[in-house]
């Protein structure tokens, strides 16, 4: 199975090409933002160098989310339209899961983080398995660091954190004590190579048209019409004229 | 005769569109998913609302489009999109959107100006002849355009503040009216009768320039005088008073306009061009000039679609414009403003 990889959603930028667990050509990029740009060149060029033509792959396997809005949804809108135009498959995958696949340790709880703003964020909680994939332990959420903490109250091992752990560190150190461990430097950005290799694993969607990004997060304008209206239906809101 | 055929793509504002667009004049499907409902419950367009339903539609739309047409990509010449001006988040989905399809398929890519393809909605209708003039008018923009041939497109006016569509919006919201305010405005303004005199700024300057946020606050502030006095006004006259105020700067512009820039076809495009007023008073001031055809676009037109995208598109690729997988949303792309005048 030819697997095209994708993940934009932060700062890193990473793709990659895969036959079944054989990486042909990957590229990672730190140092610029511009994944509007740089995106659909380097897909062109990794298919490329791959002795690939587009209509070869076989699957799209994309870090859906969570993490910035317009990161997101420049690799869903990319892999979704990849995946429709080509009839092809297509996997979604957590984006806070995506980084856990930089770890092998099974004897630590892997706590990926991204940068939510004002000591919010976004993160999930895993286990390494014994096949070596993260296993979900608390599901992927916006969450502000203090409630965070409570919910890892009940566990009482090792926590690794992983991603934009800046902001965080301190004060997980303070209620964590010893038991947190900071991951290196390199961990901490997104593999493709791993979330193709991970991505071949996980059942693709059933329909592709109807893929958007996992926010976990509602807009604004939206959070405050749902707490005024409950009860709407927010399904119709799009119209085909 | 070779077919062309282009699969076009508009997202820069609240709705998704895609359309199949033979050579360049037939309209072979133009799927719309319009997203209004969504923001009038906010009073006006969410960009971070527009995006998320951009990305819902847009594989959809391109499946329809293509299935309406009956045309499969292998029959596809090229692939057009609107890349600005717009809402930078919204004109990316329909940009990624537009550059995977183009490369999945080995496709040239025609990157569109969204004014532009405004202007070529009237092509779907009748050829285009040059020099030509385009009042383009919408939510976003007030421009006057010159062309003085193909693929030439000047700016020779344009608001200095509001667009006269957003001026609709803040009046109609006064009015008790929701965002999109300019049909029921304009309709409203046909059973009253001009009885406030707002002012019609820069009315007599000596440019092609317009600006709207003066009337727009003569108008609030004329309610709100009332409203304090409890004096009732009527609602019907106020809406008739600023489509006057507003028709009278657009028309008197655009004939001053047609002085200095003589043209054989001045074309009035963008979703205020739906506007009844303007419509009636732009053909009524044509008269004066015989030689110069008024192309009003259809009202099916006149809103944001694909179609037209696909219209200006076929022009492009005429003229051998093309974008590489690097093109990005420019979400303040600006025609030239025009050199020298011709006089
Ligand atoms: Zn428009």
């Amino acid at each position: 199975m030819k697997i095209l990889a994708i993940d934009t959603s932060n700062r890193p930028l990473s793709v990659a090409v895969l036959d079944d667990d054989h990486l042909l050509a990957q590229t990672t990029i730190t140092t610029h933002r511009k994944h509007a740009e740089f995106l659909m060149p380097i897909i062109e060029d990794l298919v490329n160098k791959s002795d690939l033509k587009p209509s070869d792959l076989d699957r799209v396997v994309v870090a859906a989310g969570p993490g910035s809005y317009t990161g997101i949804r420049m690799a869903v809108t990319a892999a979704k339209t990849i995946a429709a135009t080509l009839g092809i498959q297509l996997t979604m995958v957590s984006s806070l899961l995506t980084l856990c696949l930089n770890v092998s340790q099974p004897d630590v709880l892997v706590n990926p983080i991204f940068d939510g703003r004002n000591q919010n964020m976004f993160t999930g909680l895993y286990q390494i398995g014994d096949d070596g994939n993260p296993i979900e332990l608390i599901e992927d959420q916006h969450i502000n660091l203090d409630q965070w903490l409570e919910l890892l109250e009940p566990y009482n091992q090792r926590v690794m954190i992983i991603g934009d752990t800046d902001a965080f560190e301190e004060g997980m150190r303070q209620a964590l004590g010893d038991r947190l461990i900071v991951a290196d430097k390199l961990a901490d950005l997104p593999d493709a190579a791993r979330l193709g290799l991970y991505g071949r694993q996980v059942d693709p969607v059933t329909n592709v048209d109807a893929v958007v990004p996992r926010y976990l997060r509602l807009t604004k304008a939206e959070a405050d019409w749902k707490k005024l209206h409950p009860n709407e239906d927010t399904h119709n809101y799009v119209e085909k004229i | 005769m070779t077919r062309d055929l282009i699969l076009s793509f508009e997202s820069s504002c609240d709705e998704t569109s895609v359309a199949v667009i033979e050579n360049g004049d037939t309209i072979l499907s133009n799927i719309v998913a319009t997203q209004i409902k969504s923001h009038q419950r906010f009073g006006g367009v969410v960009p971070e609302v527009a995006s998320r339903h951009h990305i819902e539609q847009i594989t959809g739309c391109i499946k329809d489009a293509l299935k309406q047409a009956k045309v499969s990509y292998d029959d596809l010449t090229a692939v057009a999109v609107t890349y600005g001006p717009g809402l930078v988040g919204a004109l990316l989905i329909g940009v990624t959107a537009a550059k995977a399809v183009a490369w999945a398929h080995h496709l040239p890519l025609i990157p569109v100006n969204h004014l532009a393809g405004h202007i070529y909605a009237a092509h779907l209708v009748e050829p285009i002849e040059f020099p030509a003039m385009a009042l383009v008018v919408s939510g976003g923009h007030t421009e006057l355009v010159y062309m003085p041939e193909e693929n030439k497109f000047e700016i020779i006016g344009e608001t200095r503040d509001d667009a006269a569509g957003e001026a609709y919006d803040k009046i109609g919201r006064v009015l008790g009216i929701n965002y999109p305010a300019g049909k029921p405005v304009d309709e409203m303004a046909h059973r009253g009768h001009n009885t406030f005199d707002f002012p019609r700024a820069m009315d007599t300057d000596d440019n092609f320039d317009f600006s709207f946020s003066g009337l727009k606050s003569a108008f609030i502030n004329t309610v709100h005088h009332a409203d304090q006095i409890h004096e009732e006004l009527n609602k019907a006259d106020l809406a008739a008073s600023f489509q006057q105020a507003v028709v009278d700067v657009l028309s008197d512009k655009t004939v001053r306009a047609l002085h200095e820039y003589p043209v054989k076809q001045l074309i009035l495009a963008g979703g205020v061009a739906a506007n009844r007023g303007l419509r009636d008073r732009l053909t009524a001031d044509m008269e004066q000039f015989p030689n110069t055809k008024l192309e009003l676009v259809p009202l099916s037109l006149c809103g944001d679609n694909a179609a037209m995208i696909g219209a200006a598109g076929e022009m492009l690729y005429q003229h051998g414009v093309r974008a590489d997988a690097t093109l990005n949303a420019d979400p303040g792309l600006e025609f030239d403003w025009i050199k020298e005048p011709v006089k």
